[in-house]
């Protein structure tokens, strides 16, 4: 593959976007995960969801910044590298940005400053709203732009007039086929990436002896989630799959490394292989007869198209695909395993104490956000050679750009987004290892009078002793 | 229908990037301010006076791109292809300048100045290739085949260059307003001292781009010089001259949030000069608003939304700013 200036900027796109949604699936994780922590902390007046909450916040406002800087030049590349694309989709992609805008980041970047920094000035039922809107925003968020990549994926509801998709039904455009599932398996998949974060966290500190309630909330909480979340994912994905095969029969048999249908028989389920583009078959294929039919025809020998029936032009590159969708779903049968084993561990009230199942939760930890973003890699390259699928190939939406301007901007995006986004992950880290602090509730908690809001030229650490620690705290 | 949409979306995209510029114009100019401040409990305190909001301020620029690509798709795509250079290095400032404000404060104690130096570096970047692509535009692009003709680096020109220092100026003054407004004791009359000199600094520019406009360019020597137009647009500079006489004279009394204000009224008059240079065209020198319309089914739909939901924004905007009212006197509170 040639570095020429269609790759580069496709480059970019995937690098950039990359980094981007590695932070938003924290941010929509944690969010809600917050708005748990306060609600019970309202409800018990429990110590450590107090504490908890000040824990995870502090992480979720370094994650939340990376987040708002990187998707800020997702939203500008569309027009920089993606002109004639803009140019055609805008009409369609534009207002689901722009509701975007309107209902999801103004919320979010309007009550994060009280969520934040708010604590002391309003009361704790404001507080409490102002999480909730944070939250409510994020997923929001999620689905506005989601209903535009799915959009991309599987067009609907569009004609084309004068070279423009223009919109002809908005229901159709926004449901399109895949939007349900897609909407659906990136929400849990946020949920997943956080919770095995937050699992991971607690076992980090469990293993190093920091025994707290607080600590073993965590944990206990992160494995629930994953227990109930992490089958159900498998579930989606496999009507996400049924889905693609409808809409996308080319990306479905890269996915399978499927090459050519045999008279009367069984497409067999290739469970590992190297698919060759360019001599057309597996190599080292290691195949269960007729479970792929089973699997997506539910029929013993059901056949679906393989990849020789689309012109070579028009078929995604199987090799990669192929295997970010099974590193994708291995992992996510090893969250199954991982859940399931922490729920025996727990029904034997060894949750806590078992070494083993504390190490695996610890490395488990990054495997959320390896199995998301191999997950967007299947979609995405599997979606080629088409920016708008069958529509607009990827080619033609490119702007016009020469291949220096190209190598200059994304030298500069790689150089500068690891210099940056790599010190906010060691701050997240050093964040993760400092622990819960364990402090006294502020006043204005369930119980207490309700704290004024006023001015902070009122001093607020002299208001009483408890103030100055918690605010310390803060950071 | 008879509704004007373009018309309509022409403005409120307007308003956006009037708020845009008003709101991060002023935290941008923190940051253009901080490298004159060297306490780090002044430094604390500039910071914590935008913290709670930044990023809501900042939304006003993807609700300006999200709204162009909207309603104006071509315009979109031609004026962020032609200015990708310009408008990245804008992105890379505003990555560093967001990310300081958490990264600051967590930092080891001997490693803070490298996210004070990316603070102010940040902001400085992103301000000037803010004014430098501002004054790109004014000066026009080519299109042929609705797509952009021109070359990667004819966004430099000398007026560019002005322009982009021009708003270095512009919100520096902001930020030291604001922090006038928003501070007290020895910082507050530190900013006092400064807001003056910048006050004649700002006014410089806008004579000096009043009169380098319309000399280069004679559309908009036309525009503003020809008889009718030049009754209705002249108050526009005696305006500014009101203004910034009533801003001088407010900063020699005790001033709080009234030099502010006029620092707002300066940008708001000198924003309108702008928009009366270019209007109608959204890309400069001949693309109107109704040329680049994009699909009115996409522009309706959104119109919706937006007149809906912007007032509610404000609403809340205000709200939150009204929870971290008054001044800022400690970095304890927040952090
Ligand atoms: C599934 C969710 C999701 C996906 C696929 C994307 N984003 Fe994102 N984005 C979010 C979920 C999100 C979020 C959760 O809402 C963020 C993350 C952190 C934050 O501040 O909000 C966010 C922030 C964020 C911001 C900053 C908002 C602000 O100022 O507050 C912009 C401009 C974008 N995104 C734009 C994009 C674009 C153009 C994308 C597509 C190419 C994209 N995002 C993919
Ligand atoms: C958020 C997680 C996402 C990830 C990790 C991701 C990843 C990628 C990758 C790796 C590519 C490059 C594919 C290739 O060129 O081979 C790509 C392309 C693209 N994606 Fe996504 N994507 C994501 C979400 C989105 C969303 C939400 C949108 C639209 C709203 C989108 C729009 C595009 C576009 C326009 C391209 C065109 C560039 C190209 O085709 O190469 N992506 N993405
Ligand atoms: C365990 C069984 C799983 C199955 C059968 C499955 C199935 C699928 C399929 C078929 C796609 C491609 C959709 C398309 O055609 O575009 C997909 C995409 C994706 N997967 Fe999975 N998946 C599984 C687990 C996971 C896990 C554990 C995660 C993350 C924690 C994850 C995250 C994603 C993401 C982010 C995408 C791209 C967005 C989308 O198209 O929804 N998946 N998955």
């Amino acid at each position: 593959m040639e570095l020429d200036a269609l790759m580069l900027a496709r480059v970019q796109f995937g690098f950039t976007i990359a980094f981007h949604i590695i932070f938003p699936s924290i941010t929509i994780g944690l969010a809600s995960y917050l708005m748990v922590l306060e609600a019970y902390w309202l409800k018990t007046g429990k110590r450590h969801y107090y504490d908890l909450y000040h824990y995870w916040i502090k992480i979720f406002a370094v994650n939340f910044a990376m987040g708002v800087v990187s998707g800020l030049v997702m939203a500008y590349q569309f027009g920089t590298n993606w002109s004639y694309f803009s140019d055609f989709a805008g009409g369609i992609t534009g207002p689901l940005l722009a509701y975007e805008v309107l209902t999801a980041f103004f919320l979010e970047a309007g009550f994060l400053g009280v969520m934040l920094f708010g604590w002391s000035r309003v009361g704790p039922g404001l507080h409490f709203f102002s999480t909730i809107m944070v939250a409510l925003g994020t997923l929001l968020s999620a689905t506005w732009i989601l209903a535009s990549n799915s959009w991309m994926q599987t067009p609907a509801g569009y004609e084309i007039v004068n070279n423009q998709a223009v919109p002809v039904d908005w229901i159709a455009v926004i449901f399109n086929p895949s939007f349900p599932y897609r909407l659906v398996h990136m929400g849990l998949a946020a949920f997943l990436v956080t919770a095995l974060i937050v699992g991971a966290s607690a076992a980090w500190h469990l293993l190093h002896k920091n025994d707290t309630p607080a600590i073993r909330k965590m944990l206990s909480m992160a494995m629930w989630m994953l227990l109930v979340t992490a089958p159900i994912q498998a579930v989606v994905g496999d009507f996400h799959g049924l889905n693609t095969l409808k809409h996308q029969p080319a990306k479905l048999a890269a996915i399978e490394g499927h090459w050519e249908n045999k008279p009367g028989e069984g497409v067999p389920l290739t469970l590992f292989g190297w698919p060759d583009m360019q001599e057309e078959k597996n190599h080292f294929a290691l195949e269960v007869p007729r479970l792929g039919s089973l699997i997506l025809t539910h029929s013993w020998d059901g056949q679906f198209a393989g990849l020789k029936s689309f012109a070579p032009e028009d078929r995604p590159n199987a090799t990669v695909v192929f295997w970010t969708f099974r590193i994708m779903v291995g992992l996510g049968f090893l969250m199954i395993g991982l859940a399931l084993w922490a729920a025996w561990a727990r029904w034997r009230g060894r949750l806590f104490e078992s070494r083993p199942l504390l190490r695996c939760i610890l490395y488990m930890g990054p495997s959320g956000l390896v199995a998301m973003l191999a997950g967007w890699m299947t979609t995405e390259i599997g979606r080629q050679p088409w920016i708008v699928y069958n529509v607009m190939r990827t080619a033609d939406g490119v702007s016009d750009h020469g291949a220096y301007e190209l190598g200059l901007t994304l030298a500069l995006f790689v150089i500068i987004y690891f210099i940056v986004f790599g010190a906010g992950t060691v701050y997240i880290l050093r964040l993760i290892r400092k622990g819960p602090a364990t402090q006294d509730p502020v006043p204005g908690g369930p119980g207490e009078t309700r704290t004024p809001a006023r001015p902070f030229s009122a001093a607020p650490q002299q208001r009483d002793g408890h103030e100055e620690p918690l605010n310390r705290d803060k950071r | 229908m008879g509704v004007d949409l373009a018309l309509i979306w022409a403005i409120i995209i307007l308003f956006g990037i009037l708020m845009y510029v008003i709101m991060d114009g002023f935290d941008l100019g923190i940051g253009l301010l901080f490298s004159l401040v060297t306490d780090k409990e002044d430094r604390d305190i500039m910071m914590n006076t935008v913290a709670p909001v930044w990023d809501g301020n900042e939304t006003w620029l993807v609700l300006g791109g999200a709204g162009l690509l909207a309603a104006f798709p071509l315009a979109y795509s031609v004026v962020l292809s032609a200015f990708m250079l310009p408008l990245i290095f804008m992105l890379l400032g505003l990555i560093f300048r967001g990310v300081a404000f958490e990264f600051r404060f967590k930092a080891q104690d001997h490693r803070r100045h490298w996210w004070d130096k990316a603070f102010i570096g940040g902001s400085v970047i992103a301000t000037f290739f803010q004014g430098v692509t501002l004054g790109a535009y004014m000066h026009g692009l080519p299109v042929v085949n609705r797509s952009y003709a021109g070359g990667a680096l004819d966004w430099i020109t000398p007026f560019s260059i002005f322009t982009g220092l021009g708003l270095l100026v512009a919100y520096a003054l902001l930020g030291c307003t604001w922090l006038i407004f928003k501070t007290e004791g020895a910082l507050h009359d530190r900013m006092r001292q400064l807001a003056r000199p910048l006050v004649f600094a700002l006014l410089g520019v806008i004579v000096l781009l009043s009169i380098w406009t319309p000399l280069t360019h004679s559309a908009i020597a036309e525009r503003w010089f020809s008889v009718p137009n030049i009754f209705f647009f002249a108050p526009v500079p005696i305006l500014v001259v009101v203004a910034a006489w009533c801003l001088l004279r407010s900063l020699n009394r005790d001033p709080h949030a009234g030099p502010f204000l006029l620092t707002l009224a300066l940008l708001f008059l000198g924003y309108s000069g702008l928009g009366i240079s270019v209007w109608p065209n959204i890309i400069p020198p001949d693309i109107t608003i109704w040329d680049a319309s994009g699909p009115a089914e996409s522009q309706g739909f959104t119109l919706v939304g937006a007149l809906l939901i912007i007032p509610l924004i404000l609403m809340y905007t205000a709200w939150s700013y009204y929870v971290f009212r008054g001044k800022v006197v400690s970095s304890e509170g927040y952090h």
